[in-house]
């Protein structure tokens, strides 16, 4: 099992969730962070005065997925969030120890099984 | 706007015999001189009063667009609105007054810069019939020019140029909007010799306005993410319903300054009544809109409500002056219902954030049409301007009379509109660049956004000192988004 942490562009996230879903991948987690990297800040024009934001706005895209998955997802992600501008984000991954349903209680790769059901009700 | 020999105008020309033509046309002498009728008072407050209601507008029409304007596109509405309404300003008083409103059955052909007139009341022929002061018509008139140029761009928001506004409205302010609403109610040969019914303007300012907007969205085309592969359209919510009502509220405050404030006279006692013809169509329409949208949504939609209002009272604008109280509901209710279903049909096909073809175009079509369907024979006779409607005459001669004006009006401002916009579109472009969309306006456009702390993170602003900031490197003029590698 493996933890697959994406922080990527706004625009990219909507290409990457189809390209999963239709994979059978549905149950990610987005969150809204602000980091800084190599990207340049965005310069900000107040009434005349300047004003530098070094943060810039991203979106941190998380799945555990089995670990024979991984690759899957990881092509995914690079294939919508590359750009070839600085600023396209980094992906990590990175193991996971143990995984429950909660609803029923399963622990192992069973809760992460790939969901081809999904992926043919995505593509009908 | 409608002639008539009321009292006023036989005060006037009394007046006139008793005075030379140069002294009256100055009210300060005329004052001085102790022959100022009270009315040339009376009067001019009434319409300097509607006029500022009208003026109000503008604060309507901006909050209204920024409520359904994503929080990144919000700041650029406002630079929008004050820009515009300021050169609209300057090109109506330099130029678009003197056509829209001098003489002519084509377009007028004096008061240029609001100059060399002689007589108002001769010069303005179709306004003679009130005796307010030409500076309080200018206003007015022009609180009306400034209110069409702001229907023009519900159509196109969070991905236009700002530079197309300003080219635009220099053009529709000086030539598209005068020259069209002259025939329509400034004395020229659709209102004069056809007898073509539109007393505050659901086609002079409405349909004229949304007609532009029309044919800006055929050459913009939609925001991205608006359609998807699919072709299916996808919300693309605003982000203040709460702004979006005020917008709504107080355009339909503004609306008593438009219809009622067209009798351009308070001394005949006729603008009371406007206002309650007004009112009654505006609130029919929120329900018409929001009994339909529950119907076919299930869901009793914020937006529709509020566009209801607005679609009722476009409705409303010509013939608030002509119809009896009683057909107010009825006009303004079927604008109701004509909103959602505008809206769903048209949210289809092309990209209308806000609605604007459905609640100014197609409600500006019916307002001007149900004159033809529901002009009382008094109005008609009293505003001596076509005659009465379907329902009581039983011909259709006014319903046609009012089609061939909305077709004639469409066609003209769509012809010369869509090849503005072409020029733009062929020289400047229409469109910002896609990053630039996908950043909002307000940075791209503007340099700065509308809600800072939504989009910069906050310990940067807090104690934020040039002092201390780390030095921009090479930052290009105006700001950017474009990614620009570290050196």
């Amino acid at each position: 099992m493996k933890k697959i942490e994406a922080y990527i562009r706004h625009e990219s996230f909507e290409p990457i969730r189809m390209e999963l879903l239709s994979l059978g991948f549905p149950s990610l987690s987005i969150s809204e962070v602000k980091g800084s990297g190599r990207q340049k800040g965005i310069t900000e024009r107040y009434r005349g005065a300047e004003l530098t934001n070094w943060l810039r706005p991203k979106v941190k895209l998380e799945c555990v997925v089995a670990t024979q998955d991984v690759q899957t997802v990881v092509d995914a992600i690079l294939k919508h969030a590359r750009t070839g501008q600085i600023g396209d984000g980094k992906v990590f991954v990175m193991p996971v120890e143990e995984a429950y349903r909660i609803r029923t209680g399963e622990s192992g790769e069973e809760t992460l099984q790939a969901h081809p059901e999904v992926a043919a009700q995505a593509t009908a | 706007m409608r002639r008539r020999t009321g009292a006023a105008l036989l005060g006037a020309a009394l007046a006139s015999v008793a005075l030379p033509g140069s002294a009256l046309a100055d009210t300060k002498d005329a004052a001085a001189a102790g022959v100022l009728p009270d009315s040339v008072a009376i009067n001019s407050i009434w319409v300097v009063v509607a006029a500022l209601l009208v003026i109000f507008m503008q604060a309507g029409f901006a909050f209204l667009e920024i409520g359904f304007s994503r929080a990144k596109n919000a700041g650029t509405v406002v630079a929008k609105i004050l820009t515009n309404f300021s050169i609209a300003a300057l090109a109506y008083w330099a130029i678009g007054f003197a056509f829209a409103f001098g003489n002519g059955d084509i377009l007028g052909t004096h008061g240029f810069l609001l100059r060399d007139y002689g007589d108002p009341q001769q010069a303005f022929g179709i306004m003679g019939l009130s005796d307010a002061t030409i500076e309080s018509k200018w206003l007015f008139q022009f609180s009306f020019c400034a209110v069409s140029l702001a229907i023009v761009w519900g159509t196109t928001l969070e991905r236009i140029k700002f530079a197309v506004y300003v080219i635009y409205a220099i053009v529709f302010a000086s030539v598209i909007y005068p020259i069209a609403s002259h025939w329509v109610f400034g004395g020229g040969w659709l209102q004069s010799n056809l007898g073509m019914q539109d007393f505050a303007g659901s086609t002079a300012v409405h349909l004229i306005g949304a007609t532009g907007a029309f044919a800006v969205l055929l050459q913009l085309g939609a925001r991205r993410g608006k359609y998807g592969p699919d072709g299916q359209p996808r919300a693309i919510p605003g982000h203040s319903m709460p702004l979006f009502g005020l917008g709504v509220l107080i355009l339909w405050l503004g609306w008593f300054g438009f219809n009622p404030g067209s009798t351009l006279n308070a001394m005949d006692g006729r603008f009371p009544e406007v206002a309650l013809v007004t009112m009654l169509a505006a609130a029919a329409g929120v329900l018409g809109a929001v009994a339909v949208a529950r119907w076919k949504t299930g869901t009793v939609d914020i937006g529709m409500a509020g566009n209801g209002a607005i679609g009722a009272l476009v409705a409303i604008t010509a013939p608030s002056g002509y119809v009896e109280a009683w057909t107010a509901p009825l006009i303004g209710g079927i604008a109701g219902v004509i909103v959602p279903l505008g809206v769903y049909w048209i949210d289809r096909r092309i990209d209308d954030p806000v609605g604007a073809l459905t609640a100014h175009g197609l409600c500006g079509v019916w307002g001007t049409l149900s004159c033809g369907i529901f002009t009382s024979p008094g109005l008609a006779k009293f505003n001596a301007v076509g005659d009465a409607g379907l329902i009581y005459t039983g011909s259709f001669h006014q319903l046609f009379t009012q089609a061939l004006g909305i077709v004639t009006v469409f066609a003209f401002v769509f012809a010369l509109s869509y090849a503005t916009f072409a020029a733009i579109k062929a020289t400047i472009g229409l469109r910002v660049s896609p990053e630039e969309e996908e950043a909002g306006l307000d940075i791209s456009e503007h340099g700065m956004y509308g809600y800072p702390e939504q989009f910069i993170p906050a310990p940067e602003l807090i104690g934020y000192s040039p002092a201390f900031a780390v030095p921009a490197r090479e930052t290009p003029r105006g700001a950017t988004t474009k990614e620009v590698p570290v050196t």
